[in-house]
């Protein structure tokens, strides 16, 4: 049973999204459980390979229609693929009990085809993690994008332009991708990844091989908002709706950046991409270029959704340089930042949506008085806002810890000095935040007005947002306490033998 | 004497096929970039996506090579009449590009489509698809 989980946990929500589609048009009240019990079945079977491949140390695999790699399509499930799942399906599936109520009332009658978007968003994310195949991995982030673009599509009146603007892009980084497999292809006549990283040592000095790298990472880049080609993501993750922003906000770039470790690492292996190319110092500094912009661009921004999305620039920024350090704990850094970045980036966002439920706005003034009125979210608010400024004992502190570290240990103190400018920077952006939430009826507003004026009749979000909302909140903290273990116990797994 | 007198002509003529798909997928990217009618873009992006079918497709062929079909007794087999003998692999043209880019032309049409219901909804909102335009209409409120 355990090995067709990684059949299992990207079917479900797949045959569930289709069974919506249908079930849509005869009973829309039905939609919404059997997206959560698909998610559910989804996220169980993660959380039981994570058990399994940690508990084993082996990683898992499964053939599709029984033909072996390099032949057939593999899925391979590993410490760090397994890992990625549980946060993907997790994600997904807290947000969607959470927004059950933002749902009604900001999609109407289209709830049927948004969860059934949802799921399939769901599903090619689940896919991208788990495929050992190279051009599997194009058309499941093909099938992601896709029911991105009608995700965002479904957001306010300006999200169908933004949504073009990024499907336009989008598919300019997906065909550069495409172009860098085909490459692949050509040089060594294979698309499975565990043969690829067989046969590339043989080619390293192919300038064939060269390409297919400069095309899969520059398709990647676009995908996941590097700096110069990060213009899409503002736009299109301010526009979307609340419940589509809390799945594909935490989720898109994080999974990106995984795909990216699962490129250099497992298909052009550790010796091309740090010896051969040595690609590491220019792709460390067109991180610190990434952190620095976005966190310049996040404190212009009245607009708290257009913010975070700009603070989520800049994440992508720790994740690409510390990744790219090249040593240990650079990298151990990046993949739990994977983790953390997606949680808290979660919980912002679903802090959006409470608001922008409650206040009908998403401006930084719509938290006028909020904490006389909404005391639980604004707590939660709180631990999310100091976990990405990165104070302990909230998780945002040990994964940025580790990339300080990684930077020290390559010598590289511009990208110590970026991260750590980027996390005064979100200091400002946040404490700016607090001060309006709690003091700004008192302080600015001479009008007369009683305290907490702002929020007259304005009462906590409903339970069903608040509880999955207090549980991801204090997850951060969890994660946190256990970030030591899950780094000795699942990440140093991942990263290469070759790296010190 | 092939690679002594590669001048710029037989660089050409060797590799055309490449050359085409670049000269496609650039004619495309331009116009993805450059245009400021949106379904100009969206025939940009299509011609983009197509460049690279082409690409996958002509770096299956082989010089004489044929379909991937296997008749009784015509292979090279030394068992003729038994298909699951021996087979030239040089007589036949490799079938995996095709059908990768089968899947690849699905996900376009399925980008066009995407795209194109976009253009709808963005047009039903301004009542143009001259970018510059929309870009006014926003700066103004």
């Amino acid at each position: 049973m355990l090995n067709t989980f990684p059949a299992i946990i990207i079917v479900v929500p797949l045959l569930a999204a289709l069974l919506i589609a249908g079930i849509s048009f005869i009973d829309r009240r039905a939609c919404f459980p059997i997206g959560v019990a698909a998610l559910l079945i989804s996220f169980a079977g993660a959380v039981a390979m994570l058990v399994n491949v940690v508990s084993t140390g082996v990683a898992m695999e499964y053939r599709f229609g029984g033909w072996a790699g390099p032949m057939g399509i593999v899925y391979v499930i590993d410490h760090l693929s397994a890992l990625v799942l549980v946060v993907i399906t997790g994600i997904a599936l807290v947000n969607l009990v959470s927004s059950r109520q933002t749902i009604i009332d900001e999609l109407k009658e289209k709830d049927g085809a948004f969860v059934a978007l949802y799921l399939l968003f769901t599903a090619g994310l689940v896919g991208m993690t788990a495929t050992g195949d190279a051009f599997n991995l194009y058309v499941l982030l093909e099938i992601t994008s896709l029911s991105g673009y009608a995700l965002i599509g479904l957001g306010s009146e300006r999200a169908p332009l933004a949504s073009l603007k990024y499907l336009f892009l989008g598919t300019i980084g997906a065909t550069f991708y495409l172009v860098g497999v085909g490459y692949l292809y050509i040089a060594t006549g294979s698309l499975n990844m565990v043969d690829l990283a067989t046969i590339i040592p043989g080619l390293m000095d192919s300038g064939v091989i060269l390409f297919a790298f400069i095309f899969c990472m520059t398709g990647l880049f676009v995908k996941m908002a590097m700096f110069p080609v990060h213009g899409w993501l503002p736009g299109a993750y301010s526009e979307a709706s609340s419940p589509a922003a809390g799945l594909i906000a935490p989720l898109t770039t994080k999974v990106m950046i995984y795909i990216l470790i699962r490129i250099c690492l497992s298909v052009f292996s550790v010796e091309y991409v740090f010896a051969n190319l040595d690609v590491g110092q220019i792709m460390v500094w067109l991180a610190i270029a990434t952190i620095v912009f976005g966190s310049v661009s996040a404190l212009a921004q009245t607009n708290y959704r257009r913010m975070l999305t700009y603070i989520i620039i800049a994440e992508v920024g720790y994740m690409v340089g510390g990744f790219f350090l090249g040593n240990k704990m650079g990298m151990s850094g990046a993949m739990l930042h994977i983790v953390n970045d997606a949680v808290m980036t979660l919980c912002l966002f679903m802090v959006a949506g409470i608001v922008v439920n409650r206040m009908k706005t998403d401006d930084r003034d719509g938290f006028k008085g909020l904490f006389r009125s909404m005391p639980f979210t604004m707590a939660g608010f709180v631990l999310a806002a100091l976990s990405i400024i990165g104070v302990p004992p909230t998780c945002g502190f040990f994964s940025k810890w580790y990339l300080i570290l990684g930077g020290v240990a390559a010598g590289n103190y511009w990208f110590v000095a970026a991260l750590i400018f980027s996390s005064l920077v979100n200091a400002v952006l946040f404490f700016r935040l607090f001060e309006i939430a709690y003091f700004e009826p008192f302080g600015d507003d001479h009008h007369g007005e009683s305290p907490g004026a702002g929020a007259v009749g304005i009462k906590e979000a409903p339970m069903i947002m608040l509880l999955p909302f207090l549980a991801v909140s204090f997850l951060l903290i969890v994660l946190g306490v256990y970030s030591g273990r899950i780094v000795t116990n699942i990440i140093y797994f991942a990263i290469p033998g070759g790296i010190i | 004497m092939r690679g002594y007198n590669m001048d710029l002509l037989n660089l050409i003529a060797a590799k055309a096929n490449y050359w085409t798909y670049i000269i496609l997928m650039m004619v495309g990217f331009y116009a993805l970039i450059a245009k400021n009618n949106l379904v100009k873009k969206i025939v940009g992006m299509t011609i983009f996506q197509t460049a690279v079918l082409l690409f996958y497709v002509s770096m299956s062929t082989k010089k004489g090579g044929t379909i991937p079909i296997l008749h009784h007794g015509e292979t090279t087999s030394l068992d003729p009449g038994h298909v699951s003998a021996l087979v030239n692999v040089a007589d036949y043209v490799n079938p995996l590009p095709h059908v990768l880019m089968l899947t690849a032309i699905v996900v376009g049409v399925a980008t066009l489509g995407v795209a194109l219901s976009l253009a709808i909804k963005v047009y039903k909102t301004y009542g143009t698809l001259e970018e510059d335009e929309i870009n006014l209409q926003l700066r103004n409120g």
